[in-house]
């Protein structure tokens, strides 16, 4: 573990503005270094405010230090930001137990449980609270979050994008505050990113209005950019909402645009609809 | 420097490029049309050009290479070239947006 911390803070180093905090605070919150892991996790949170994942790791050690109004606040926070966190759920339904209120700690796992069915944790702790058990403390994903190739939780992608190619790797629906509407998004390495890229487009689309509306170009229709690894097209199905595509460089920015225009169809339908 | 933004600003369609430097959103060189706010627009296409970038980087699709963004009445197109510096084109919305990519490309090597 001791290399691992070396590792990962040697990453972190060259770049600062990675999410491999996440992992390091994690690493030093288990081998009790709580002040240092506090350090990290504020570091990365100042970073990366929009991302729900910082704030569920950084009530995990305000817990670890007993500071549990903070913990509170963060998790809030967190499930504010991305409302289907199930690290979030089970964080505040452990401080909900720790002050007696058992009814919000079962709904807050119970909610957690429709989310994720398959996680076994989440069936265990309702069971101990409705045997008046402490569930367990709130702990960090199996995995690391940005290599984790786990299933992706169960987003609504069937109903919004049913039948588009790439709708659970691809394809996200966002709402105006960056919260995710539908489908899901992978990055190469088959880690699931949909919640740190739904927090970083919610900016994107608010500088691409104003960019747009300053230059008197009108209300701008989408946003395409080309990568070393991937293309992306960005496009606003309706005004509160935003569509990502995205696609590795075998797709052309042309056709990625073709792909987009199908799936803005579908999801302005779906917003209709809702 | 002005050379870059000769080939860019030669192409039918574009009313301005600019080269702005990535990291302050400040202009280093323009040659635009009248009525276009130069530094505003570089202000705008620096911050816009970052948050782009950190949702590519956090989509796991490294730097970007080249952007634009559509408009009803016309687009920005975007090179972030290796030395920090974005090569930047305001164009019309028919513009030829490969002929305009192809040139701020080469633009942006010749800065970097």
């Amino acid at each position: 573990m001791a290399e691992d911390v070396r590792a990962l803070s040697a990453q972190l180093a060259q770049d600062p503005q990675s999410l491999v905090f996440l992992r390091l605070a994690e690493a030093l919150r288990r081998k009790g270094q709580l002040d240092a892991a506090l350090r990290v996790a504020l570091s990365g949170l100042e970073r990366h405010p929009h991302l729900a994942d910082a704030h569920d790791l950084y009530a995990r050690v305000l817990t670890d230090k007993h500071d549990y109004e903070r913990a509170f606040d963060e998790w809030d926070m967190a499930l504010r930001i991305a409302p289907n966190h199930t690290g979030a759920l089970k964080g505040l339904a452990f401080l909900y137990f720790k002050v007696g209120d058992l009814a919000q700690a079962e709904a807050h796992l119970e909610l957690a449980k429709r989310i994720e069915p398959d996680d076994p944790s989440i069936s265990q702790a309702v069971s101990m609270v409705r045997g008046g058990e402490a569930p367990p403390a709130p702990s960090a994903p199996a995995a690391p979050v940005e290599s984790e190739a786990a299933p992706v939780p169960a987003l609504d992608e069937a109903r919004v994008f049913a039948g588009l190619e790439g709708a659970q790797e691809g394809l996200v629906l966002l709402d105006a505050a960056g919260r995710v509407l539908g489908g899901a998004l992978r990055n190469p390495a088959g880690a699931d990113v949909t919640d740190a890229v739904a927090a970083y487009l919610a900016g994107v689309s608010q500088e691409a209005a104003r960019t747009a509306k300053l230059l008197g170009l009108g209300a701008w229709s989408g946003l395409s950019a080309e990568g070393r690894q991937g293309n992306v097209h960005v496009s606003q199905p309706s005004k509160d909402a935003l569509l990502l595509v995205v696609r590795d460089r075998g797709m052309p920015l042309g056709r990625l645009a073709i792909l987009a225009q199908r799936a803005t169809a579908m999801a302005k339908r779906w917003l209709e609809k809702q | 420097m002005n050379t870059a933004l000769d080939l860019i600003t030669r192409v039918r369609g574009v009313r301005g490029a600019m080269l702005v430097s990535a990291e302050d959103g400040l202009v280093i060189a323009e040659q635009l049309m009248e009525g276009i706010k130069g530094s505003a627009v570089a202000a705008l296409a620096a911050s816009l050009a970052g948050r782009l970038r950190r949702a590519m980087e956090a989509a796991g699709l490294g730097t970007s290479v080249f952007w634009h963004l559509q408009a009803d009445q016309g687009t920005l197109l975007v090179v972030p070239a290796a030395s920090g510096i974005l090569v930047v084109a305001v164009a019309e919305a028919d513009v030829n947006i490969g002929l305009v990519r192809l040139e701020l490309l080469r633009a942006g090597e010749a800065v970097a």
